[in-house]
C-alpha cells in the first residue's frame, strides 16, 4: 500500500487552492498523511481480525487438533504419527508456549498459510478458497452491478419526479425491498414462481452447472452457469436496489436544491448538460462508498441464498466448513471477507478524498 | 439516514402530536396497524389456543379441513395453532437482541462522542473491526463455537454482533450534541459527567433511538431466521422459523398442507417486518420535523 501513498503525489496539483495561511508542503503533508493514516488503520485492523481468529481458535471449547487426531486414530493412524499430522494440517502445535504459537500462526497467515482443509479433499485452505471464489463473485457482482445501474437510474429520475405518481408508486416498494433479506425474497421467488404457478422448476437450477458441462470458454457453459445463477443474482439484485434507489434520490434531491444548478439553468445550460454534468456527478459521489459495504453485507447474506440453492460459492463453503468445525477455513475465510472489506473500504476512501478535498481535511470526523 | 435532533420548544400535546404524525402517512399507519395485529396474535395466541398440540402420526400433510384450518404438518400436528403459538419466540428474541443492540450502542456511543480520548480511540477501533467482519458470519462463527444455545443466548449473541452502525451514529450526535448552549450550561453547573450524558444529551435522540430500536429488531428478526433456515438453531416445536426450515428441508412445498407450513409463517414474517420498516417511516415523520418540510 505503501506506493499508492507516493503515487498520489502528482495529483496534488490538480487540487483546489490551498487555505491562504498553509504553504503548499505542508498541504503536500497533511495530505499524504491523511491516505497514510487510513493505510495504516486498514492494516491494523486486519491484524486485529486475525490475531480474534487466533485466539477465538484457542477459546474453542473443543481442541481442533485433538479432535483431527482422534479421527485420524479411529480411522486406524497411529496415535504418535496422528498428533504431528493433525498439527500440520491445523498449523500449530497446542504443546508450544502460546507466544510462539501466536507468532508462527501469523507468520503463516502473512505468507497466506493457513493450514490444510479438514474436511472433504485435504488441500490448502487457500486453494479451496480460490475454487470457491469465482463462483460467489460471479453472482455477488452481477447481482450488484445490475443493483447499481438500475438504482441509480431510477433513484435519479425519482427525484426529478418528487412526489408524482412514480414516485409514489415506486418509493414505498423500494424501502420494502430494501428492508427484506436476500434469502427471503429467494424463498417468496421460488415458492410462488416455481411451486404455485410453476414458471420454471427449481430443483434442476440448483448447484453451479449441470453436471454434463464442462468449464471452459463455451457457449454452452456459460449459458448453463447464467441459469444456475440466475435466482441468486434475481434475489442479490432486487433486494439491493431500493436501496440504491432511496439513496440516489435523496443524495440528486440534494444537489437539485444546490445554487450551483439554479445558476446553471439561468445561465440558459442545455437540460441534459445540467442532468449529468452538474446533477448527476455530483449526487453520485457521496453514493460510491456504499459500494464497498454492499459487498461485505451481501457477502454474509449469500450464506442463505447459497444454502438454499445449494450454489457452492464461498458462502455454502463457509457454512459447510463452520458445520463440520473445519476450523482451518473457518478462520481463513473470516480474515479473507474481513480484508476484502477492508480493502475496499480503503480504495474507496482514496479515491473519494481526491475527488473530495474536503474529506482528507476533516479526516477526524470520517467515523 | 441520519436524522439530526431537533429540540422542539414548544410541544403542544405530546399524544396528540404523535397521533397527528402515525396518521399522516398512511403507510406508516397502516404498518404500524400490522404490527400491532401480530403481536395481538403472538401473544394473545398462546393464551386462546391452548400450547397442546398433540401429534397424529397416522394424518401427516392433511390438506386443510374444518378440523385443521391450514391442515396438518409432517406429525400430523395442526398448522393454524402452531402458526398461533410459533411467533412468540422470534419476535422475542428479535426485540431482546434490538434491546441488547441499542443498549449497548447507547453506552458505547455516548461514552466514546462525549469523553473522546482513548476511550474514543478503542470504541472506534472495536466497531470497525466488527464492522468489517459480515454480521450473519459472526453469528454462525460464534453459534457453531457455543453448541448448544437457549433463546437468551440467541439474543445475545444476535445483540452483541449488531450494534456498531448504532454505535457510530450515536457517537456523531453526541458529538454535535455536545456542543450546545444548554449542554455548556450544564457543565459549568457540574452537574457531573454521567448525569449530563444520560439525562441532559441522550433524551434529545429518543426519537432516533426509537427508531433505530425498531431497526435493529428488524435486523435481529431477519438474522435469526436466517440461521433457522440455515438449520443452525435447536428444533423447538412452535417456531415461525423452525416451521420454514424443516418444511423446506422436507420439501414439503409440493403439498397443499406442506406449502402452507411454510407460506403462512414465512408470511407473517415477512409481513410484521414489513410493517417494522413502514412504522419506522411514520415514526421518521413524528421526530424529525425537517423531514417533513420537504
Amino acid at each position: 500500500m505503501a506506493t499508492d501513498t507516493t503515487s498520489s503525489d502528482p495529483a496534488v496539483e490538480g487540487s483546489p487552492p490551498s487555505p491562504k495561511e498553509h504553504k503548499p508542503s505542508l498541504w503536500r503533508r497533511l495530505r499524504r498523511s491523511y491516505v497514510l493514516k487510513r493505510v495504516i488503520h486498514s492494516l491494523f485492523t486486519i491484524y486485529l481480525v486475525i490475531t480474534g481468529t487466533f485466539f477465538l481458535l484457542r477459546a474453542m471449547p473443543r481442541d481442533p487438533v485433538e479432535e483431527m487426531a482422534n479421527s485420524l486414530i479411529a480411522n486406524g493412524t497411529h496415535p504418535d504419527q496422528a498428533y504431528s499430522v493433525a498439527r500440520a494440517r491445523i498449523s500449530y502445535d497446542p504443546d508450544a508456549p502460546l507466544i510462539q504459537q501466536y507468532f508462527e500462526y501469523l507468520a503463516n497467515a502473512l505468507r497466506g498459510d493457513f493450514g490444510t482443509t479438514l474436511t472433504g479433499r485435504t488441500e490448502p485452505v487457500l486453494d479451496r478458497i480460490m475454487e470457491y471464489l469465482p463462483w460467489t463473485l460471479f453472482s455477488v457482482g452481477a447481482g450488484i452491478t445490475i443493483a447499481v445501474v438500475f438504482g441509480l437510474f431510477v433513484g435519479m429520475v425519482l427525484a426529478y419526479r418528487r412526489n408524482g405518481l412514480l414516485d409514489q408508486i415506486v418509493s414505498p416498494i423500494a424501502g420494502v425491498m430494501a428492508g427484506i433479506p436476500n434469502y427471503l425474497f429467494l424463498a417468496v421467488l421460488i415458492l410462488v414462481g416455481s411451486v404455485w404457478l410453476g414458471f420454471f422448476d427449481y430443483a434442476p437450477m440448483q448447484g453451479r452447472l449441470s453436471p454434463y458441462v464442462e468449464v471452459g470458454f463455451t457457449f454452452e457453459f456459460i449459458g448453463d452457469a447464467l441459469y444456475h445463477a440466475m435466482l441468486p443474482i434475481i434475489a442479490y439484485a432486487v433486494t439491493v436496489t431500493g436501496g440504491w434507489m432511496l439513496t440516489m434520490k435523496s443524495t440528486t434531491a440534494e444537489v437539485l436544491g444546490e445554487e450551483y444548478v439554479t445558476v446553471a439553468r439561468a445561465r440558459g445550460l442545455k437540460e441534459g448538460r445540467i442532468r449529468t454534468q452538474y446533477v448527476g456527478r455530483n449526487a453520485i459521489l457521496p453514493v460510491v462508498p456504499q459500494i464497498a459495504l454492499a459487498l461485505g453485507t451481501i457477502i454474509g447474506g449469500a450464506i442463505v441464498v447459497e444454502q438454499i440453492m445449494q450454489y457452492k460459492g464461498l458462502g455454502l463453503m463457509l457454512f459447510e466448513a463452520t458445520w463440520r468445525h473445519d476450523y482451518p477455513v473457518v478462520q481463513a475465510m473470516t480474515i479473507f471477507l474481513t480484508s476484502a472489506v477492508v480493502f475496499a473500504n480503503l480504495l474507496v476512501d482514496i479515491i473519494n478524498s481526491r475527488l473530495d478535498p474536503r474529506i482528507r481535511l476533516n479526516s477526524k470526523e470520517g467515523a | 439516514m441520519s436524522a439530526t435532533p431537533t429540540v422542539v420548544d414548544d410541544e403542544p400535546g405530546v399524544f396528540k402530536r404523535f397521533l397527528h404524525g402515525m396518521t399522516r402517512s398512511k403507510s406508516g399507519f397502516v404498518g404500524g396497524l400490522i404490527v400491532l395485529f401480530i403481536l395481538a396474535i403472538t401473544y394473545l395466541g398462546p393464551l386462546i389456543m391452548g400450547s397442546d398440540n398433540a401429534q397424529d402420526l397416522r394424518n401427516p400433510w392433511q390438506d386443510p379441513s374444518g378440523d385443521h384450518w391450514l391442515g396438518t404438518n409432517k406429525f400430523g400436528q395442526d398448522i393454524f395453532q402452531q402458526t398461533m403459538l410459533g411467533g412468540v419466540q422470534p419476535i422475542s428474541v428479535g426485540f431482546l437482541a434490538g434491546f441488547i443492540a441499542v443498549i449497548v450502542a447507547i453506552v458505547l456511543g455516548a461514552l466514546a462522542g462525549y469523553l473522546r480520548g482513548w476511550i474514543d480511540t478503542v470504541v472506534l477501533y472495536v466497531t470497525d473491526v466488527v464492522v468489517t467482519i459480515p454480521a450473519l458470519v459472526l453469528m454462525i462463527m460464534l453459534i457453531s463455537v457455543l453448541d448448544t444455545l437457549n433463546s437468551w443466548q440467541v439474543a445475545l449473541i444476535i445483540g452483541l454482533t449488531a450494534w456498531p452502525y448504532l454505535t457510530r451514529s450515536i457517537r456523531a450526535q453526541v458529538m454535535s450534541l455536545k456542543e450546545r448552549e444548554f449542554v455548556e450550561a450544564a457543565r459549568l453547573q457540574d452537574l457531573g459527567k454521567g448525569r449530563i450524558i444520560f439525562v441532559e444529551i441522550l433524551p434529545n435522540m429518543v426519537g432516533f433511538i426509537i427508531i433505530s430500536f425498531i431497526i435493529a429488531v428488524n435486523n435481529a428478526i431477519y438474522a435469526l431466521v436466517g440461521m433457522y433456515v440455515l438449520g443452525l438453531l435447536p428444533y423447538t416445536e412452535n417456531n415461525w422459523g423452525v416451521m420454514v426450515n424443516s418444511g423446506w428441508e422436507d420439501n414439503a412445498f409440493y403439498t397443499t398442507a406442506g406449502l402452507l407450513y411454510i407460506v403462512v409463517p414465512l408470511a407473517l414474517i415477512i409481513l410484521f417486518t414489513i410493517g417494522l420498516i413502514t412504522l419506522q417511516r411514520s415514526l421518521e415523520q413524528i421526530f424529525n420535523p425537517r423531514l417533513r418540510e420537504r
